[in-house]
């Protein structure tokens, strides 16, 4: 009975917390909004940010896809010899680097590297007063600190996946030539055989709203950090892991709404 | 004018203010007193809207704080300069660029010329040095962020100064070199000033009125005199026991005798 009770507690507790959060990140999306408005202050700003997390990512990036694209090479290459003719290959490894690898991978190492740093950055400056120095001002958080942040992230992430799936692509060639002898006409021929033009705009629609995901989330969490040092900690691993999961939970809704009953 | 009219606020269980009433007329500097952790940089949030009181109001020139629009209350921000506790100096920026970023009015702020000048100015009304206007804050000391903080404050030439503990962490010579410069800026600009402290030497050396905070309530307000001279027992135990504190600090300050 006790247990029970104690359940029904957490339940509601969790409950509150989660319709708390809902609110107030509905309250802030609004808030951000309102604040596209000021564009001569965000878009300056947006543009360094830009340059920082994209320029800062690149290498990262390149790296997980090529590796991705090697290892989906190679793995294809284990399950399909000598059962299947060997172009299939060349369209197994293209459509799993643009339609999953590139998009997922990507998020989820960015969810790592720019919302960790968008939590922390934003998390310290709310707890050392930064942004009620700035409020204090008259000057609204919103343009001067979140709409660059966010809105560099929306053109950058999608701009890096695209880089992602082409690297995965390229290095998955290259494995697939050199471990299972494809050649490669038969590689560009699995290729255009499986790939259609929409699974590139799939690929590019996946990443704006995991793009949302990784700089929504961690702006928010960073922006309502309470707590000082210990605060700034909790709310750049609770940024990374909560973007992470929308990632994954994105990756599957936008699935069934985009590709299930196309074939 | 500034009043806090019937004031109550309460974070979780704990009552932080309640039914406090307190006013500062044009012109004055008044110093809020109180133990730390009482809730007197509270109270100074409510004046510039970073608070809302669970109850009472809270009006400035004759506008209630917490019913103004988010445009009313930037307008109302730009004409009151706060002085954080710990600086609160943007850290990716230059002392420059923190400086620049208290000039409220955004033809000025786009005028570069105005706000070197500017910058200038305010780096000298706080006593720095021009080539501080480079290093970050990262590389100034404690005095010198306090400095850049009040340098910040007064580039919008703010009608209302709000000081939150401006002389808090520093050594009794930077703590002098403070109150200085919030006297100097009270007779060169004119501002009116509240300055929130628990150091009852600087605020008796500062201001033209004192107020006393006290478990959640304003025990006792008025000029430095007359709350010297209150037969209060807390206005006593709080000036007794601050005074003793300035005596130790004094002895240590000048060492043993050789």
């Amino acid at each position: 009975m006790a247990v029970m009770v104690g359940v029904r507690r957490m339940a509601g507790r969790w409950s509150l917390r989660t319709a708390g959060h809902a609110g107030r990140f509905a309250y802030f999306l609004v808030d951000l909004v309102r604040g596209l408005a000021e564009w001569r202050i965000w878009v300056p700003r947006t543009f360094e940010q830009a340059v920082l997390v994209g320029y800062g990512s690149v290498f990262i990036v390149l790296l997980i896809a090529g590796f991705a694209g090697a290892v989906t090479s190679l793995q294809t290459g284990y399950q399909f010899s000598n059962q299947f003719p060997k172009y299939i290959a060349g369209g197994v490894i293209t459509e799993s680097v643009i339609l999953e690898l590139g998009p997922v991978l990507t998020g989820l190492i960015l969810a790592g590297r720019i919302g960790a740093r968008y939590a922390a950055e934003l998390g310290t400056m709310r707890v050392t007063e930064q942004i009620d120095a700035l409020e204090s001002l008259g000057r609204s958080p919103m343009s001067h600190l979140l709409l660059p942040r966010c809105i560099a992230g929306m053109l950058v992430i999608p701009a890096l996946v695209m880089f992602a799936n082409a690297t995965g692509f390229g290095v998955g060639w290259l494995a697939a030539k050199s471990s299972l002898g494809i050649t490669n006409a038969d590689f560009i021929y699995g290729a255009r055989f499986f790939f259609k033009s929409f699974d590139l705009w799939y690929s590019v629609i996946k990443s704006f709203f995991f793009a949302a995901a990784v700089t929504l989330i961690p702006c928010y969490v960073g922006y309502n950090t309470q707590q000082g040092a210990e605060g700034v900690g909790r709310a750049t691993t609770d940024a990374v892991v909560s973007s992470s999961v929308a990632i994954l939970l994105l990756d599957v809704v936008l699935t069934q709404a985009l590709l299930t009953g196309t074939t | 004018m500034i009043t806090l009219s019937r004031i109550s606020k309460r974070f979780l269980d704990h009552v932080v203010l309640d039914q406090v009433d307190f006013q500062v007329d044009d012109g004055q500097t008044v110093a809020l007193l109180g133990p730390s952790g009482v809730g007197k940089s509270v109270l100074l949030k409510h004046i510039i809207g970073l608070i809302k009181p669970d109850s009472g109001t809270v009006t400035v020139d004759g506008q209630n704080v917490a019913t103004l629009s988010r445009k009313e209350l930037a307008t109302l921000r730009t004409h009151i300069g706060y002085v954080f506790q710990n600086g609160a100096l943007f850290d990716s920026m230059d002392v420059k660029e923190n400086i620049r970023l208290g000039i409220t009015d955004e033809k000025l702020y786009g005028d570069a010329e105005y706000c070197e000048t500017r910058v200038r100015e305010c780096l000298r009304l706080v006593n720095l040095q021009p080539d501080v206007a480079l290093k970050y804050p990262s590389e100034l000391s404690g005095g010198m962020r306090k400095r850049v903080g009040i340098a910040r404050a007064i580039a919008g030439k703010p009608k209302y100064l709000l000081y939150d503990e401006p002389t808090s962490g520093l050594d009794p010579v930077n703590s002098d070199v403070i109150d200085g410069l919030v006297e100097r800026l009270q007779d060169e600009l004119g501002v009116t000033s509240v300055v929130v402290t628990h150091d009852v030497r600087g605020a008796f050396r500062v201001a033209d009125r004192i107020a006393l905070l006290w478990q959640a309530k304003i025990r006792a307000v008025g000029t430095p005199e007359e709350i010297v001279a209150s037969k209060d027992p807390a206005v006593q135990q709080f000036l007794e026991r601050d005074l003793e504190m300035a005596l130790i600090q004094s002895e240590s300050t000048d060492g043993p005798d050789v």
